[in-house]
């Protein structure tokens, strides 16, 4: 924090040129810590003069080539509110362009030049246009000590460097900013308690103190810790625990004002329902026992992708043997029953469908595994109880 | 009893909405406690997910229509590129205020674009208090338009700094919709299926007025227990209720039997559900000549050759060049031998057929053969003598446009052509009557 301040100072007060990239997993606060900084800096009397903003965010790819820099390009015209001054202008390349624009920047403002902060989100993809034209020219300029430009990245990628063409990699000053999220478990829950406090501007002045008493309790409270910890586990982000907080507090409603320890466990296991159980839940019996019957073929085979015609004999072989209450249904209606998964994804071709093969013929994989079909099938409302022991038994008759 | 309960709305449109949308109280309520009031700020992007007909894009729509909330609805297979998404979403933002419906068209390339015009328009229509939601259906498609789409909506209330959110409506479970490097997560709404107790309380609330609500519930009864192993589709399960609604009352409607008389009424229709079975469900014919042929038959059987594929006539030899056809796809060649020559030797089974026993032709496919053991074979089962005409040969031909055979490999194969038989099993069945 105290760096990106320093640095972004220097540029704004001294007119020092500078890049720095910040570099965390998602959810780590980048955007956040980014925003304190510049609010910061706002504040301090000298730069409010001087300093010009330019949040330049999100330029994605649309695989086009040229396109990309130019969208970039009027974006940064856009923001400076630059464009009577560029007017129809038709520029060579894109770093006259770019002088242009500091060129009249500079003349906008009598004596010395006005620093420019160029902010780019998503640091990635700027990456991926043709050529890195704005990277390199903007850190190209941000050496070359014309105007006092700062550049800033934020990125999740932490191999960010390979990723730079070598010219512009020599221009970046390769200072490096890492946003972790360091804490461990303590903290973890002093986060929690804070982040569900009230402050104390709340206007109900009893009942933020009723609330803030009951965060307390949570917060030792046993099973919270529990749910807490599995969150840890899993991810240490702020996101996911803003998530399960939002769950938690959407229950508040005027008859229960206050959260308790069933609520955040409601919340918790909300979070981590396993969605493809989900889905299996709401198949039809037909559908059920295609599924089972990949299962079967995919242990027999170990895993090699299979087609509808095989899942159909398995399917006809339970028929004829096991099966006393599942209806001898025609191959048709299998197929459409089939047709549904494959809609759900589910089961997936491992290549497109060309006029080649037959569509009982294309070969397809299962995208559950076992568990997940076992513990699906536990959970199934009345399953005809020979399929479930068709699902669980070994393949001893084949 | 209202079970919906939320401050910032009057209790009667929450009845009304309740009303609406049976069987899905405890979605909406979670809705509504996501909403919050008009002007809080909500998740950024909300996903919901859930099986086809469960109720996703009705009970949204009925939510926002009937709180009256400023949103814009889109079809993601309508508008399937991302220029006609964006567009469309501006439009429809224009068309909110204006009475006349006309669409003033808003050109729109890139993303880029479509965040300054959106902020435009949210401030021109006084909508920056409010909560404005864009939901966008059959979200799945969004994944084949360009990268950044889907993860721009997904951040769009960070992007434009303005008080939006997203809705995406989907079959497919969150985790095959996430990008590479990851993305901004939604909150994940799942909409369980219906039970059989639930799917019968909705069916039967169609009931039509001329007969009990007991009678209608003992035909969707009926009609559940038949269907409910198959599909559980709740449009597919309406349809049928309503096209199989008909026959069920014949027996009432020609005197034969009272309402009560449950065994009768059973078995007059239970047939015809299974015929629907294979025919209706199956789509292979239309619901009007399902309902023209109610009327019409007069014995039961009729029924029975409608599928698509026996309204095929072929001509003699035809019929026979396809039967050799399937017997070349589906024998090896090493079996030749033994079916069609009179005088045949035994067939050693080596190491190699022993080992592949278990995958039989018959399930990985048709393979491909050469025209000449195509003649052999048909010369073998065709009783009298066949003169390799061009008769013959222009009914292979013509077999390969009906889409029957397929030629495989290129045009100018040194060997001569090589074919492949596409049909099944009970095609050729049929056909060899």
């Amino acid at each position: 924090h105290r760096h990106l301040l320093e640095l972004l100072k220097r540029t704004t007060i001294h007119g020092e040129s500078n890049s720095a990239l910040i570099i965390g997993p998602r959810g780590s606060g980048k955007t956040a810590l980014l925003n304190h900084v510049l609010k910061d800096l706002m504040e301090i009397k000298q730069v409010k003069e001087n300093l010009l903003e330019l949040f330049t965010k999100n330029h994605f790819l649309s695989g086009l080539l040229q396109t990309n820099d130019k969208v970039a390009l009027k974006e940064i015209t856009r923001q400076l509110r630059l464009e009577n001054v560029v007017g129809d202008k038709v520029f060579g390349s894109f770093a006259e362009n770019l002088a242009f624009l500091l060129e009249a920047l500079r003349k906008g403002n009598r004596t010395s030049s006005c620093p420019v902060l160029f902010i780019l989100d998503e640091f990635d993809l700027f990456v991926h246009h043709k050529n890195q034209t704005l990277l390199y020219n903007l850190f190209d300029i941000s050496q070359s000590a014309q105007t006092p430009v700062t550049v800033i990245g934020l990125t999740c990628r932490r191999d960010i460097l390979e990723l730079f063409e070598k010219r512009v990699k020599s221009r970046f000053s390769h200072r490096q900013i890492y946003v972790l999220n360091s804490f461990d478990f303590k903290q973890y829950i002093k986060i929690f308690k804070e982040q569900l406090s009230l402050p104390a501007g709340f206007p109900d002045e009893t009942f933020a103190q009723k609330w803030n008493n009951n965060v307390q309790r949570l917060s030792v409270d046993k099973t919270v810790n529990d749910v807490l910890q599995n969150l840890f586990h899993y991810t240490k982000d702020m996101r996911s625990l803003h998530f399960l907080l939002m769950l938690a507090v959407s229950n508040v409603t005027v008859h229960h004002p206050l959260i308790t320890a069933s609520d955040l466990q409601e919340a918790s296991k909300q979070y981590r329902m396993d969605s493809k159980a989900n889905i299996v839940h709401g198949l039809s019996v037909l559908e059920i026992c295609l599924i089972i019957a990949m299962k079967h073929l995919n242990d027999v085979y170990e895993g090699e992708p299979f087609n509808f015609q095989m899942v159909y004999n398995e399917f006809q072989k339970f028929i004829q043997r096991k099966a006393h209450c599942m209806y001898n249904f025609e191959k048709p209606v299998v197929m459409k029953a089939f047709e549904h998964l494959l809609q759900l994804e589910l089961v997936k071709p491992i290549e497109k469908p060309s006029v080649r093969t037959q569509r009982e013929y294309l070969l397809m994989k299962l995208l559950l595994d076992n568990t997940q079909i076992m513990d699906a099938l536990q959970a199934y409302p009345n399953c005809p109880t020979d399929v479930k022991q068709w699902a669980t038994s070994s393949l001893s008759w084949l | 009893m209202p079970n919906l309960e939320h401050s910032a709305y009057p209790a009667a449109t929450l009845l009304h909405l309740e009303s609406l949308v049976p069987c899905r109280e405890s979605q909406v309520s979670m809705l509504l406690s996501i909403f919050g009031e008009r002007q809080q700020l909500s998740f950024p992007s909300i996903f919901i997910y859930g099986h086809t007909s469960s109720g996703k894009t009705y009970v949204m729509q009925t939510l926002l229509n009937t709180l009256q909330l400023p949103h814009v609805f889109v079809n993601c297979v309508e508008h399937f590129t991302s220029r006609l998404l964006l567009e469309e979403i501006l439009i429809q933002l224009q068309n909110r205020s204006s009475e006349t419906k006309e669409a003033a068209h808003v050109p729109c390339d890139t993303f880029n674009d479509f965040v300054r015009l959106f902020k435009q328009a949210i401030v021109s229509q006084d909508l920056q208090d409010e909560t404005f939601y864009i939901v966008l259906d059959r979200a799945e498609q969004l994944r084949e338009m360009e990268a950044n789409v889907l993860p721009a909506f997904l951040r769009l209330q960070e992007l434009t700094a303005r008080n939006v959110t997203v809705v995406l409506l989907s079959e497919i479970v969150w985790e095959l919709f996430r990008p590479n490097t990851g993305c901004f997560e939604p909150f994940t709404l799942y909409f369980p299926d219906y039970s059989i107790g639930h799917l019968q309380k909705i069916l039967c609330q169609n009931h039509p007025p001329e007969y009990s609500a007991d009678f209608y519930a003992a035909y969707i009864n009926i009609l559940l227990g038949v269907f409910y192993m198959v599909c559980r589709d709740l449009k597919e399960l309406q349809h049928l209720a309503a096209l199989n609604f008909s026959k069920y009352c014949e027996p009432v409607v020609r005197g034969e039997a009272n309402e009560r008389d449950t065994r009768k009424l059973w078995k007059n229709i239970e047939p015809h559900l299974k015929k629907a079975m294979q025919t209706v469900y199956l789509r292979e014919i239309s619901s009007s000549q399902w309902e023209r042929l109610q009327h019409n038959e007069g014995e039961a059987g009729q029924l029975k050759g409608l599928s698509a594929h026996a309204h095929v006539e072929l001509p003699y030899y035809s019929k026979f060049l396809l039967i050799a056809a399937y017997l070349a796809s589906y024998n090896p060649v090493r079996t030749d031998k033994r079916f069609f020559l009179k005088h045949h030797g035994k067939i050693k089974k080596t190491n190699f057929m022993k080992k592949h026993e278990k995958t039989s032709n018959h399930l990985l496919g048709p393979k491909p053969f050469p025209l000449d053991r195509l003649l052999a074979i048909l010369y073998s089962i065709v009783d009298n003598r066949v003169a390799p005409t061009a008769n013959i040969f222009s009914q292979i031909t013509s077999l390969v446009t009906l889409q029957l055979l397929s030629m495989v490999g290129n045009n100018d194969q040194l060997d001569g052509p090589r074919y492949k038989c596409t049909v099944s099993l009970d095609f050729i069945r049929a056909i060899a009557r």
